[in-house]
């Protein structure tokens, strides 16, 4: 079974991420750009469905040169080749233009399973997993905590805001990993050195027969329109516990009105 | 004024409450338009609380699919509505898994922009235009779709306010769906809600961190919630932890809040869970570390063991 997985790189959630103030997109150079560790979570996922079943696993990014990095760290953790889907007229796509990119690449892959994270990040709009399975004609898994597959039939656990539901799909399909699924491996060094030796196949919006009027910022569906940073937040008062912390705490909330 | 079309969620018969606020959303921008998809029999019991709630047209489309096939037959029912509705302006969806996923396939089936986690709606110029909060709420962004009919998930927590009952004209209105290509649903496990307010809408949250220790212990944060009436949440630690289960999460990847008094115990105030609640207006922290990054944004913080101090806040508080 050949497996491709999507995997993005984002601002890392651990730093301070922001806007550039005149185009609003992302201020690159204000964050460090690391592999969005729900994607970390679906390699884990496609190297476990590979370990069982066979096959290939192929890791596909869209983003600048240096998204490399989160090609190899895929690699590194065990995939067997990478796609790069890189071109400068793709910069600032929307969730539409980046389906279709990441749509035509995935078609010349022909998988029988692909593999994606049910939120970004940074984008979290949630809609790239549907939105490729509508452009492939294919079945879409979304959120899932749990996935088993038996011949050519998915069944997995969706993750959905009221509770879960069981699920069953067949392949070809496009599946998205919920956080809940499970932690993924660590790279380790024997990953490390092989990844640098694995193909990685790059590939741009020509080669992909994409039209630049429908993709990248020029062509996106959506469009800022103004943006405001949130203001500051500061401290307030801190007290030590004294023994009586609880009932400061209750008189500070009667003093707000707020009990 | 142009239709506004408003994908209503619905279960057992019953709304559910972000139907009203889409509802109140799409009458800030146009005429209220409820689609209904079940299966059939099922929107009888929906149609006159819709009315109440503001649905001057409502189109009912039933089929058995609705029940078994994953999203594809609220997708073909939207594309109907569209037919059947009049010079649709756009097509407002619930912020659930379910309906990013609604939106996301019927962007692609319209070549329409698609707009997420909208928390307000305007029209400027003659164009829709979506309010939405980013990185974890560092920046409040306003965005338009400049092709198609827009596409919009709404964040009903966000929305204040109902609209004014109106006709609910109803009809009826026929799809297919191709369930070649389907997820087929065959389990349905609900999470008991209990009593407390939901988490997403509350004025009042309680949050406990890895600092609770266990999931028995939980019932100190539980027990101060019951007491303000607040609802109860997590942090990711808690919860992978086992603490607590996964829909209370708050944070980045959890359920983004916004209430009143955000109290959280023995949580950290990692930059994730900031994300889910630095816009609660007032915050109160219990953490035994004085250098908690929480205290950064707490207005009132109490260096101490939550277990003191939550059970002695709880009983200060008049009943
Ligand atoms: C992509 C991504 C998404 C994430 N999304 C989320 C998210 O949605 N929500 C979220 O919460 N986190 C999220 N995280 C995780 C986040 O980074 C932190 O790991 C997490 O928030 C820590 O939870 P915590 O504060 O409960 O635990 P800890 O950081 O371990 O803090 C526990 C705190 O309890 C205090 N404490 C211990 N005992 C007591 C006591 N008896 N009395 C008082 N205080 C006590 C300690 O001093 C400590 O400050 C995400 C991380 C990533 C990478
Ligand atoms: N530019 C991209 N490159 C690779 N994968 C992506 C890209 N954008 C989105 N994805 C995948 O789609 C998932 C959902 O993204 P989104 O719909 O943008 O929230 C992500 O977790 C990724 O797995």
């Amino acid at each position: 079974m050949d497996i491709a997985v999507l995997v993005k790189q984002v601002p890392d959630t651990y730093g301070v991420r922001k806007l550039t103030t005149d185009t609003w997109v992302q201020d690159r150079a204000a964050s460090d750009q690391v592999i969005d560790e729900i994607d970390t979570k679906g390699v884990e996922i496609a190297l476990q469905l590979k370990e069982k079943h066979g096959g290939e696993v192929t890791v596909v990014t869209l983003g600048p040169a240096s998204a490399t990095d989160v090609l190899r760290k895929g690699l590194a953790m065990g995939a067997d080749k990478a796609v790069h889907i890189v071109d400068d007229g793709l910069a600032g796509s929307d969730a539409l233009g980046t389906s279709a990119a990441l749509a035509a690449a995935l078609a010349t892959l022909s998988v029988d399973l692909i593999i994606t994270g049910n939120e970004a990040t940074d984008g979290r709009t949630g809609s790239v997993p549907a939105m490729l399975a509508e452009r492939l004609g294919l079945a879409a898994v979304t959120s899932v905590r749990t996935i088993e597959i038996d011949g050519t039939t998915i069944t997995a656990e969706r993750v959905m805001d009221a509770g879960y539901s069981e699920v069953t799909a067949s392949l070809p399909a496009v599946v998205s990993v919920n956080e809940k699924v499970g932690e993924p491996r660590y790279p380790n060094f024997k990953g490390i050195m092989s990844a640098k030796k694995k193909p990685v196949t790059t590939l741009s919006a020509a080669d992909l027969g994409l039209d630049l009027a429908t993709v990248g910022l020029a062509g996106a569906s959506t469009q800022v329109v103004d943006g405001t940073p949130r203001p500051p937040r500061s401290a307030g008062q801190k007290i030590t516990d004294d023994g009586n912390g609880g009932k400061a705490i209750a008189e500070y909330l009667a003093a707000q009105r707020l009990v | 004024m142009s239709d506004v079309l408003v994908l209503v969620d619905h279960l057992g018969g019953e709304l559910h409450s972000s139907a009203g606020k889409l509802l109140a959303a799409a009458a800030t921008i146009g005429t209220p338009v409820a689609v209904v998809v079940g299966k059939p029999g099922s929107a009888a019991a929906l149609t006159g609380p819709l009315a109440e709630a503001g649905a001057a047209k409502i189109l009912v489309a039933e089929s058995d699919d609705a029940e078994t096939l994953l999203v594809t037959p609220e997708v073909a029912a939207l594309q109907a509505a569209i037919v059947a509705a009049d010079d649709v302006l756009a097509i407002l969806v619930p912020p659930t898994v379910d309906g990013r996923e609604i939106a996301g396939r019927l962007a692609v089936r319209l070549e329409s922009g698609l707009l997420t986690d909208a928390i307000a709606l305007e029209i400027v110029d003659g164009a829709v235009v979506a309010t939405q909060s980013v990185l974890g709420d560092e920046y409040t962004m306003r965005y338009k779709v400049t092709r198609g009919t827009p596409v919009i998930s709404v964040r009903a927590n966000a929305i204040d306010g109902a609209a004014s009952p109106a006709d609910g004209t109803v009809t009826t209105i026929e799809f297919s769906t191709d369930s070649s290509t389907g997820t087929i649903v065959k389990a349905v496990h609900l999470e008991p809600t209990g009593d407390r307010p939901e988490l997403g809408a509350a004025q009042k949250v309680v949050s406990g961190g890895r600092g609770v220790g266990s999931s028995d212990k939980f019932s100190v944060v539980e027990t101060l919630a019951d007491k303000l009436g607040a609802a109860v949440g997590a942090s990711r630690a808690a919860v992978d932890s086992g603490y607590y289960p996964p829909q209370f999460q708050v944070g980045q990847t959890g359920t983004a809040v916004s209430p009143q008094l955000y109290v959280a115990l023995g949580i950290s105030g990692a930059i994730q869970h900031r994300a889910g609640m630095q816009t609660s207006k007032t915050i109160v922290a219990v953490n035994k570390d004085p250098d908690a990054p929480i205290f950064e944004i707490a207005d009132f913080g109490v260096v101490g063991d939550l277990f003191e101090v939550a059970p002695q806040l709880t009983e200060s508080l008049p009943s």
